[in-house]
């Protein structure tokens, strides 16, 4: 019960610090906006669907990847890092917090991403839905864990998306595949890479931010 | 409370410090001086179970008796006093946390200020905020470096007054001004 509390107070402090800062949510909802515009206008006209369908997945991968940039920017600029990790609470439950963190600024984006790829090339189905749901989940858990990673060392900003994009690339692989027809197989595919690497990343989370 | 003993720490082929031994238990209070980049934060930090020696025996107590401040007040700038002591008085488990805050902002002066962004205080406010911090879940094992720092005269008697009541406690404080804290001083660590 306590854990559970913990990681509540946790996502519900990030929540708040974007609330009052406004910094991530409007700069992801702006460069997704800016990028399927930029995509609208740079695939050929009579382009398959299929192939948008790709450039709304990688739309949304670096996205995340700049919402990910910034999830960890209190705890590096102002130290707080130390803070948490002296908490006698389980160091899993930072981890998880900043999940739901994340989370919620990726549905964020997607409630208006989605609508606009609709309008800009053609209409999404459940599957795409669902896919990206699912997507979600694991660019969170993997993301958050990279991103922790990416504070600790030097040149963070290099190490995130060298980090990050190999392990996304499941993800796109599974969010297109579903999206382009092949469902149930894929969607599958992308609850098994939520399921371990949401496993893996929640019992790294202690060695990662413990320094040695 | 704090044992050390043979404590060393490098960091590749950089030697911060060597065969530090410490034998802190409640009442005692540590000093250590040296002048800036003698690695007296890295020992801090050791001590403080934040970062690990490289060799050497370090026996600390629990980290939820441990209250550490740093060179940063380690609060949100984005929230209020009042929801960062919220925040971690749920993490440390704090019984009757809301009357603890509240005493702690009333002795610290930030009482009238607790639903003021973080990040419009003066450097000496978060300061004293960072102590709040340190002293919310009655630590066992205080840790402060340059707690001083930022303080304006009346920050500073506050954490006079503040280190007397805790002299049943163990410390270790690191600071450029020594003399603020020699009535209290039972042992010392000079580096460089």
């Amino acid at each position: 019960m306590n854990y559970v509390t913990d990681v509540a107070a946790l996502a519900r402090k990030d929540l708040l610090l974007e609330l009052r800062a406004k910094e991530t949510v409007p700069a992801m909802l702006l460069f997704v906006l800016s990028t399927l515009t930029i995509f609208h206008f740079a695939l050929p006209h009579g382009a398959s669907h299929v192939a948008a369908l790709g450039l709304l997945w990688v739309a949304l991968v670096f996205t995340a990847l700049l919402g990910l940039t910034r999830a960890f920017v209190p705890e590096r600029e102002q130290g707080l890092m130390d803070a948490l990790v002296l908490a006698p609470c389980d160091r899993s439950a930072i981890w998880l917090g900043k999940v739901l963190a994340v989370l919620a600024f990726l549905a964020l984006a997607e409630v208006v991403a989605l609508p606009a790829f609709a309008v800009f090339f053609s209409g999404i189905d459940g599957r795409t839905v669902g896919a990206v749901a699912l997507a979600d989940v694991g660019i969170a858990t993997v993301g958050t864990l990279t991103g922790a990673m990416a504070v600790a060392g030097r040149a963070r900003e290099l190490i995130l998306p060298l980090l990050f994009l190999p392990l996304a690339i499941p993800v796109v692989v599974g969010g297109v595949g579903a999206s382009a027809g092949a469902g149930g197989r894929y969607l599958g595919f992308l609850v098994l890479y939520d399921a371990v690497f949401g496993l893996l990343a929640w019992a790294a989370f202690e060695y990662v931010v413990s320094e040695t | 409370m704090l044992t050390a003993r043979n404590l060393s720490k490098r960091f590749g082929a950089k030697r911060v410090f060597q065969r530090v031994d410490v034998q802190l238990d409640g009442g005692q209070l540590l000093l250590v001086t040296g002048p800036n980049g003698s690695g007296k934060t890295t020992l801090l930090r050791v001590l403080a179970g934040l970062a690990a020696p490289t060799s050497g025996e370090l026996t600390l107590p629990d980290r939820s008796l441990i209250g550490y401040l740093g060179h940063e007040p380690l609060v949100y700038r984005e929230l209020t006093p009042l929801e960062n002591l919220q925040l971690f008085a749920r993490l440390y488990r704090v019984p009757e946390g809301a009357e603890r805050i509240g005493m702690l902002l009333e002795r610290f002066g930030l009482w009238e200020e607790r639903h003021q962004r973080v990040g419009t205080f003066s450097r000496g406010m978060q300061q004293r905020l960072g102590l709040c911090r340190v002293l919310l879940h009655d630590p066992q094992l205080v840790i402060l470096d340059e707690p001083f720092n930022a303080l304006d005269a009346a920050g500073a008697d506050l954490l006079d007054g503040t280190l007397e009541e805790l002299s049943e406690r163990a410390l270790v404080i690191a600071t450029h001004d020594p003399g603020r804290v020699e009535r209290f001083v039972t042992s010392r660590l000079a580096f460089g």
